[in-house]
């Protein structure tokens, strides 16, 4: 069967691979084997090792170095394109975080290859389905030159068990002085949050200008901890100073795809539903009942969320 | 310091977006077209430096003629002058296409800095800053949401989930920026009137040395196969709250099996 490249992608925090990779290596299977690819610092491998196996891979292949972390997305590339050029693989499959998607431009041109970003499925023929336009069209593609890549949405695809060989395979590296341009001097965590990450969460409660203040964000993090979700915020709730801006949802924030998303105090504005318009469930609770919002709720509350969102959380935390 | 400002015309985001289906391309001539958001703060950015170093800021585009509406605007927010690339073979590129024509525009023209916008709100790609490093073998300090130059080296914090990275590179570099790293300024009267007289270059694809057999959408690494519209949802349940919308919703997760 023939080989697809899928690159792992690990947990910034520590602590293993991304829920996004076991996504990616359920994907790459449509398309072939899955061989995942480790690029990282040394010691990585080790500890992800048996999930990348679990999930499908067939071979591991390892490439440690501690140059790749030093420097900015290009020594990445260059490993992946070393590999890629060994291997001619049927394709690459690439969690489409910011960093992955930029792997993958520079991929596409090392090998001459197109690319496909943000691509929520992958057919056995190659066709991939992308959504576009804040969510509004559906559209299918094709790479139509050289090795086809694909960077993979998260959420999209749920992660399934395939057990495989996963047998590891050590790549050299050595980084060329052109990678080496943009130098990583620091990573600083601002925002620890005890809540399951944004784009990963199952729920996800988010709150706008409606909340009207920094303080009256806890009435959004009660609801989120009672429903074990992620909070998120619209891009006026962290224009204002509610909420820091890593929480944002939208265009220009994350873009989250969860079983159940709760907008609260939210108008529902284009750029805001771009970020949340694929959510599975949605609950809007605003006190306009014109509110854009509605169009896209299954089910709506027209009234004030301070009475609302306080007694739903009550009730739910009752229900345990 | 010569900063090249790379500046895309995109459909207006607050509007209906289409797709054309004669060739599933995006339908940009009857759509309402504006500067990609974004890209405003990638101006700012640029004037700001300019202002504070010297230099000029010239402002590049790639896109059919009605693209010079957007390089108007940057002019009038005080870019000192332009170059738009157009040419109807470059209609349908993709992302690996268009990364093409920017550089080779590029290699015409002085800079020590080349800014852009971390994402064109259109396609939703990211990748021009990376494609053009990669392409031009320039370091690529992208996802900005501060940027400082001094002395050579340009230093940027990168966003990222829960905070930032810090990066640096020597000059030239590409930077990209973030809707948080700045507040774009509104073009004034007198900026928008000298605007009509700053110079403004436009290019076919042969006065950059690119092959018309290489872009355009025949010629495209990825091809558009179909598209639809996503179909419409249901109507959904809508309550109003008179004491009971609070046990209503929590019933309805229920019926979900959330709670
Ligand atoms: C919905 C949709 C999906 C698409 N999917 C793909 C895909 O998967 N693969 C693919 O190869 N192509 C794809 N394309 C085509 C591709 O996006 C365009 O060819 C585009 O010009 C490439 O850059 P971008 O806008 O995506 O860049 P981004 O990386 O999102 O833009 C970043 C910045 O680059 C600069 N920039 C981008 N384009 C120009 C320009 N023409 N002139 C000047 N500056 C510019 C701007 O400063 C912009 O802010 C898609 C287009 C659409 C509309
Ligand atoms: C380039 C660009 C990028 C953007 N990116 C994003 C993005 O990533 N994410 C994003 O969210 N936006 C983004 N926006 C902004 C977007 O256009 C809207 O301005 C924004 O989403 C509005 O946020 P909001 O719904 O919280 O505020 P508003 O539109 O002001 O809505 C507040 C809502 O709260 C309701 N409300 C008020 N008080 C109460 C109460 N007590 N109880 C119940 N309901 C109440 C009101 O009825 C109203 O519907 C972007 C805009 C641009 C131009």
């Amino acid at each position: 069967m023939a080989e697809v490249l899928v690159l792992a992608e690990l947990n910034p925090a520590g602590g293993g691979v991304r829920k996004t990779t076991l996504e990616a290596l359920t994907a790459a299977r449509a398309l072939g084997e899955p061989s995942a690819v480790v690029i990282a610092a040394p010691g990585t491998a080790a500890g992800i090792k048996d999930a990348l196996a679990e999930y499908g891979a067939a071979t591991v292949y390892v490439a440690e170095a501690a140059e790749v972390d030093e420097f900015l997305v290009a020594p990445k590339a260059e490993v992946l394109a070393q590999l890629v050029q060994e291997k001619s693989p049927a394709a690459v499959v690439i969690p489409s975080s910011p960093e992955g998607k930029e792997i993958a431009a520079r991929l596409a041109i090392k090998i001459g290859s197109g690319f496909l970003t943000d691509v929520t499925e992958i057919a056995a023929d190659g066709t991939a389905t992308q959504v576009a336009f804040a969510g509004s069209v559906i559209v299918h593609s094709k790479v139509t030159a050289g090795t086809p890549i694909y960077t993979l949405r998260g959420n999209s695809v749920t992660p399934e068990p395939a057990a495989a060989a996963g047998a590891e395979q050590a790549v050299s590296v050595s980084v060329s002085d052109a990678a080496k341009g943009a130098k990583v001097t620091d990573r600083v965590v601002e925002q620890k949050s005890s809540r399951p990450e944004l784009t990963e969460a199952a729920i996800v409660v988010s709150g706008g200008r409606g909340v009207a203040s920094a303080e009256n964000f806890s009435v959004i993090e009660g609801l989120a901890d009672s429903l074990g979700a992620a909070v998120g915020a619209s891009r006026a709730a962290v224009d204002s100073g509610f909420y820091p801006h890593s929480f944002q949802v939208g265009q220009t924030g994350k873009t989250v795809s969860p079983q159940l998303y709760v907008a609260v105090g939210i108008s529902g504005a284009i750029q805001h539903r771009a970020g949340m318009q694929t959510s599975k469930t949605i609950v809007a609770i605003n006190k306009d009942p014109e509110a854009p919002i509605f169009e896209l709720a299954d089910f709506g509350v027209i009234g004030d969320l301070n009475t609302v969102v306080p007694q739903a959380t009550e009730l739910i935390t009752a229900r345990k | 310091m010569n900063i090249v400002v790379l500046v895309k015309q995109v459909p207006d985001s607050g509007s209906e977006r289409k797709m054309d289906p004669a060739d599933n391309t995006v339908a940009r001539a009857a759509a309402d077209n504006v500067v990609n958001e974004i890209d405003e703060y990638a101006i700012e950015e640029a004037l700001v430096v300019k202002e504070a170093q010297g230099g000029e800021v010239t402002v590049l585009t790639v896109g059919p003629d009605s693209a010079t509406d957007a390089i108007r605007k940057a002019l009038s927010m005080g870019a000192d002058k332009a170059v738009h690339i157009s040419d109807e073979a470059i209609k349908g590129s993709d992302a690996v296409q268009i990364s093409a024509v920017l550089a080779a525009a590029l290699g015409q023209l002085e800079y020590d800095l080349i800014i852009c916008g971390a994402e064109a709100t259109d396609s939703q790609m990211s990748v021009m800053p990376a494609l053009l490093a990669e392409r031009l073998g320039l370091p690529q300090l992208s996802g900005a949401r501060k940027l400082t130059v001094d002395g050579g080296v340009a230093k940027i914090e990168r966003q990222t989930d829960g905070g930032y990275w810090a990066v640096e590179a020597p000059l030239p570099a590409i930077v990209s920026t973030w809707d948080t790293i700045n507040e774009p300024r509104y073009p004034s009267f007198k900026g928008i009137m000298a605007a009509k007289k700053k110079p403004v270059e436009t290019k076919s694809l042969a006065d950059i040395g690119v092959d018309a057999s290489t872009v355009g959408l025949a010629n495209a690494t990825t091809q558009v196969v179909d598209f639809a519209g996503r179909p419409p949802k249901g109507e959904g349940v809508k309550v109003t709250d008179e004491g009971d919308g609070a046990q209503k919703f929590v019933d309805f997760l229920a019926g979900q099996k959330i709670v």
